[in-house]
């Protein structure tokens, strides 16, 4: 158990190539991915702070979820 | 030559290629650059693929990688169908291109060059293919020459799908979420230039960066290449210097006096207000009106035609050039298309499409991989706010007179498989 960094944030990023609309991260992570009339995910822009652990929890549940492999977590230090 | 007025890069005659000799001797060296890149960055030389993104600074990141083994790529793909530029040049001067790229291989440590020719443009295959065998004839020094011809598409022209079809024989645009990223051709790093911007560079390294900015403005020195079509006397190439106002630039090759709007930059480009004419050709001065000078592309649209039906057919073409990899380009491009086509004829559901266009725009910016969807946008957009009356009186179910002319001005090309369109 390390020390939980609270500063900074992080990016949930999707490779457009590979996604395929199957819509698990948008069951998975509501807060973060909207869906467009498509079936393709449409993500958070902004950068959400870490201390929000439960949009961590949930874009760590989106990324293991995807069946494409098409999701992962991009973080930044400081905003 | 060393002339301070125009023309620069089609000095010669189109057609008519300068052969070794000749151009060695139109275009004799006056000048002994001390630094190529030093002098190169003094130029201010702007790429001339259509994101006008400095040369210098993209050589000096390719200088600085590791490895000894780089590629210098030289795209004449041309993937714009109303845009000739690139081939005019290529069957005017191809040896001031290969001069260029040669330069460019010698500031990088490359020793190698591969010339991309689309292989639907035999005419240019054929003089790229020409000026190489007598370079090789003349046993000249320098990296090692390769022509390429790749099948034309519209995005077989972005820089990663053109390397990924010398890599894999696949034009597809690739991901790349790092920027700046260095593309690999086989684990050797590639430098990637529009034709015009190595003949610039051909032209800076014998002359050098001082007479290069005799002509042009401050931020866009040096001449660009401008295609021009739509309600023009006689569709041509054009050497302009950036800072000419638009009125000069349609003066020079007889076009309509008094056009409705012009469309610039190309498919993925904007719409200008024909009461605009006397804003300056350069990318400063177009930015703040939504639009760019992009590939030096300039389509006038007269009076008889119609924004919105133009604006359709271009979306439509462009929705089938989808390379289909991302579901927001493969399916929202067909959307927007759907949608104009409502608004051209003035259906019923016009109201709701309108609506739906400018949502749909929103939604779709920024979530390809490559930029084709993101320019499909900005045209949407700005025929949005340059035709707004049309696309009301077309919403209201009154379609403009222009629309029932029948009169189109941009050339688009007739689809290939209309029946196999992915969508109905």
């Amino acid at each position: 158990m390390g020390v939980r960094r609270r500063t900074g944030g992080f990016y949930l990023r999707v490779n457009p190539i590979l996604c395929d609309g199957f819509g698990h991260c948008h069951e998975l992570a509501p807060e973060l991915v909207n869906m467009d009339e498509w079936g393709y995910p449409i993500i958070e822009k902004e950068p959400t702070p870490l201390s929000e652990l439960a949009a961590l929890e949930s874009a760590r549940y989106a990324v293991r979820g995807c069946p494409r492999q098409a999701l992962r977590i991009e973080r930044v230090s400081e905003a | 030559m060393l002339a301070h007025e125009l023309p620069r890069l089609l000095f010669g005659t189109p057609g008519n290629p300068l052969t070794l000799a000749q151009h060695k001797a139109t275009f004799a060296s006056t000048f002994n650059a001390e630094s190529l890149l030093g002098e190169l960055e003094a130029s201010g030389l702007t790429g001339r693929g259509g994101a006008a993104f400095p040369t210098a600074r993209k050589a000096r990141l390719l200088r600085e990688q590791r490895g000894h083994h780089k590629v210098v790529v030289v795209n004449a793909m041309e993937g714009e169908p109303v845009s000739y530029k690139d081939s005019t040049l290529l069957s005017t001067n191809p040896h001031l291109v290969l001069d260029g790229a040669a330069i460019l291989a010698s500031i990088i440590g490359a020793n190698h060059v591969i010339v991309c020719v689309s292989r639907d443009n035999p005419t240019a295959v054929g003089h790229v293919q020409r000026a190489l065998d007598e370079r090789q004839r003349g046993g000249s020094k320098g990296p090692e020459f390769n022509l390429e011809t790749a099948p034309w598409r519209y995005v077989a022209g972005e820089e990663s799908a053109l390397v990924h079809w010398l890599n894999d024989n696949e034009s597809l645009p690739q991901y790349r979420p790092q920027r700046p990223d260095i593309l690999k051709l086989s684990h050797r790093s590639v430098l990637l230039d529009n034709v015009e911007t190595c003949a610039n560079v051909g032209l800076i390294g014998r002359y050098g960066a001082a007479w290069f900015r005799t002509l042009g403005t401050r931020t866009s020195p040096g001449s660009v290449l401008v295609t021009l079509t739509g309600a023009v006397e006689r569709p041509k190439v054009l050497e302009v210097a950036p800072g000419m106002t638009l009125r000069t630039v349609l003066n020079v090759a007889d076009a309509d006096p008094d056009p409705q709007a012009l469309l610039l930059g190309g498919y993925g480009g904007s719409w200008l207000d024909g009461a605009l004419l006397d804003t300056p050709y350069d990318n400063e001065s177009l930015a703040p009106l939504g639009a760019s000078v992009g590939a030096g592309i300039v389509v006038v649209l007269g009076r008889q035609g119609c924004g919105v039906v133009e604006t359709q057919r271009v979306v439509k073409w462009m929705a089938n050039e989808s390379a289909r990899q991302c579901g927001p380009c493969a399916f929202g491009l067909p959307a927007l298309s759907e949608d104009l086509a409502e608004l051209s004829t003035g259906s019923r559901n016009s109201t709701k499409a309108l609506q739906r266009l400018e949502q749909r725009c929103g939604v779709i910016e920024g979530r390809g991989a490559c930029h084709h969807p993101d320019g499909v946008v900005r045209l949407v957009r700005s025929a949005l706010r340059v035709f707004a009356e049309d696309f009301k009186s077309h919403s209201r179910g009154t379609p403009c007179l222009g629309s029932r002319s029948k009169k189109y001005f941009v050339a688009v090309p007739r689809l290939e498989h209309e029946s196999e369109l992915i969508w109905v």
